[in-house]
């Protein structure tokens, strides 16, 4: 079974007529048994994808929010096993797209290939992992995430050049993931004429793969604003922060807001 | 067999740049310009005369007399202790300087532990006159007063990481996150043989100077350029990349790393990376890491915060790996022990980095006519407070 003869659960979301909003949040936090709870009322409120964070000890890509939720979910006990348990039944009683995010050195450890096949019988559709080089992929990893049915999702920023997005859009199968700003990720203040350049120019390069942008987007002024040229956006810190203050039970107002 | 480096930037299988695309311009930028500026004759010309003029090299390699009787063989001390700002850290900062200012980068960032990576590099940033910023755990900050102080003399910023242990490696986190935020006018002045490739090798290159001075200094001191054995203590292993370097392909050379046992290598409290450390990636390198079972980095301890660092640089783990460096862990307590040794044997006051590789030679015999070589890394100044409270001076 390969990519190509099933189309993976991103494929198909991202054939549908709508700008997609896709949310971030660390496993684990705020409570360690909160991690099926958030799919599913994530899902229930119209969310069309989500990004299940594996919390690591040294998040280099990651500004104060989000290393904060994941030295909590790791004091809290989440760990690769404790999260693949968590999700053992997720399919039962949730549809839409499922990402894991990660860094990848607790891969590694897990075991690349037996990762990939854990995440296949749960019914993963994607890994981001931010400190997996494009290269080292290609040349390593990509026929593993392949044999699984596994869409992995890579990064550009502003400072990508055109020939290594060009590299990146070759070697993706579902969606291109926009840095909006050379930054760690956490809530900007909004957008400039900068990024909506920058949007728009890789927008016009009319790319195989849709693009997603993320960082930086925390309400529904900054969701229109990152998905006038793109695909959807992804939401992170924002809601973290959201957690942080009102727990898991009112994830319904988070996600209307954006949505209106 | 070569040990150093390969063109894909891997030390056999470690090395290699792990790092978020975010930082990939940055560290393209590096890896595609710094072979060729090292080249230049102008560039090789201002690095030699500031080692020249403002480090105060070549440094001495001492024949340690008394230290030798005492354990009966012969013992060099590679003296980069006399270095300006006490150890050998400013052979790279003042490499890095000049590389990043040939890139055109205004703004320099660093990590720092115990401080001194950060003096020295607060201290090339007023020889040039660029904005410095040093990165520096807040529990680090509260233990090392005097050296924050000079940092601060000298006209740095220091800026305290809040984030996981507070300690080197978030330090060394936020660095990078900083320069995660500021990907154009910035060079990140990584303190040791650690981080994406090319900074081990480019740092291994500008240590390099060490083994260079020792091969003639040894040539004139005992006809040979090739000692037996050539010792080093190992926290990232910059110190280490420079004594050996020049030997790492002639295995007639023997290389011994001392890493820190701190309480003990099974105590829970160690730093001994090579026994207790297993692949992974750190900092952006496949190296050995001291981690959890589920690829969480765990936090080192040793006495001394020079070799606290819970990873080590991927030619060191080659080295370990390929069985072309001996390993040592050295408890606290024997490497303080060894501190003192030498002040009294040989009236030099140690780091305590250093100390771990100087008590070797109560755990290793070497033959009477075995030439050692011993990288005395970095001057005590800076441990004073350490030494007074465990010797209750
Ligand atoms: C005197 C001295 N020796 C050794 C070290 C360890 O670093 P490295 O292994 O990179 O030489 C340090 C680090 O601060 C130091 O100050």
């Amino acid at each position: 079974m390969t990519i190509d003869n099933i189309m993976n659960r991103i494929q198909i979301k991202l054939k549908e007529d709508k700008k997609l909003l896709s949310i971030y949040f660390t496993a684990g936090y705020p409570n360690i048994n909160d991690t099926v709870t958030i799919i599913q009322n994530l899902e229930k409120n119209g969310v069309d994808m989500i990004e299940i964070g594996l919390p690591f000890s040294d998040p280099l890509a990651d500004g104060p929010t989000i290393q904060a939720s994941s030295t909590q979910a790791l004091k809290n006990g989440m760990t690769t096993e404790v999260l693949f348990n968590q999700l053992k039944d997720i399919r039962k009683t949730v549809n839409i797209p499922l990402v894991i995010m990660g860094y990848f050195n607790p891969m590694l450890q897990y075991g690349v290939e037996a990762f990939c096949a854990k995440c296949q019988e749960i019914g993963i559709d994607g890994l981001i992992i931010p400190d997996l080089p494009v290269d080292v992929y290609h040349e390593e990893y990509k026929a593993i995430f392949e044999k699984h049915g596994l869409i992995n999702v890579f990064l550009i920023t502003p400072q990508t050049s055109v020939e290594r997005i060009n590299y990146i859009d070759s070697i993706s199968n579902g969606f291109i993931y926009i840095v909006s700003s050379a930054s760690t990720t956490g809530a900007k203040s909004g957008f400039g004429d900068e990024q909506t350049n920058y949007f728009k120019r890789i927008a016009n390069m009319n790319l195989n793969n849709p693009q997603i942008v993320g960082f930086g987007i925390s309400n529904n002024e900054t969701f229109a604003q990152a998905t006038q040229y793109a695909k959807g956006a992804i939401i992170g810190s924002a809601f973290i922060k959201y957690l942080t203050n009102n727990g898991v039970d009112k994830i319904d107002s988070f996600v209307k807001q954006i949505l209106t | 067999m070569s040990y150093n480096i390969n063109k894909k930037g891997y030390y056999g299988k470690f090395g290699g740049a792990f790092i978020p695309e975010m930082l990939y311009p940055n560290v393209e930028e590096l890896r595609q310009n710094y072979l060729k500026v090292m080249a230049e004759p102008e560039f090789k010309k201002e690095f030699n005369q500031l080692l020249k003029d403002y480090v105060g090299r070549p440094s001495p390699l001492y024949f340690a007399k008394r230290l030798s009787e005492k354990y009966n063989t012969k013992i060099y001390l590679k003296r980069e202790d006399l270095n300006h700002t006490g150890a050998h850290k400013i052979n790279n900062t003042i490499g890095q300087i000049l590389m990043a200012m040939r890139l055109g980068k205004t703004r320099i960032i660093a990590e720092t532990g115990a401080g001194q990576h950060g003096v020295a590099t607060a201290t090339v940033c007023a020889l040039m006159g660029l904005e410095c910023i040093v990165y520096m755990g807040d529990i680090d900050i509260a233990r090392q007063a005097p050296n924050v102080a000079r940092m601060k003399m000298l006209g740095a910023e220091v800026r305290p990481a809040l984030s996981g242990s507070r300690t080197l490696k978030d330090a060394t986190n936020e660095a990078i996150r900083d320069w995660i935020n500021n990907p154009v006018n910035t060079h990140y002045i990584i303190g040791s043989v650690v981080g994406p490739h090319p900074y081990p090798d480019m740092v291994a290159r500008f240590q390099s100077v060490v083994s260079e001075e020792i091969q003639w200094q040894l040539k004139e001191q005992e006809g040979s350029s090739k000692p037996d054995y050539v010792v080093a203590c190992i926290g990232g292993g910059s110190n280490a990349a420079g004594v050996y370097y020049h030997y790492l392909d002639d295995e007639d050379v023997k290389l011994i790393a001392v890493e820190a046992a701190g309480k003990g290598v099974d105590s829970g409290a160690s730093a001994a990376t090579s026994v207790l450390g297993k692949e992974g990636i750190i900092h952006g390198s496949k190296t050995l890491l001291m981690q959890t079972k589920d690829g969480q980095i765990t936090e080192p301890y040793s006495i001394s915060a020079g070799l606290d660092y819970p990873g080590v640089g991927p030619m060191h783990a080659h080295l370990y790996k390929s069985g072309r460096a001996e390993f040592i862990s050295i408890t606290d307590d024997d490497a303080m022990t060894a501190g003192l040794e030498m002040c009294k044997l040989e009236g030099i006051i140690p780091a305590i980095e250093t100390s771990h590789a100087l008590a070797v030679f109560d755990k290793k015999q070497f033959n009477k006519n075995d030439i050692v070589v011993v990288s005395l890394s970095g001057r005590g100044d800076k441990d004073l407070d350490t030494y007074i409270n465990h010797f209750k001076l």
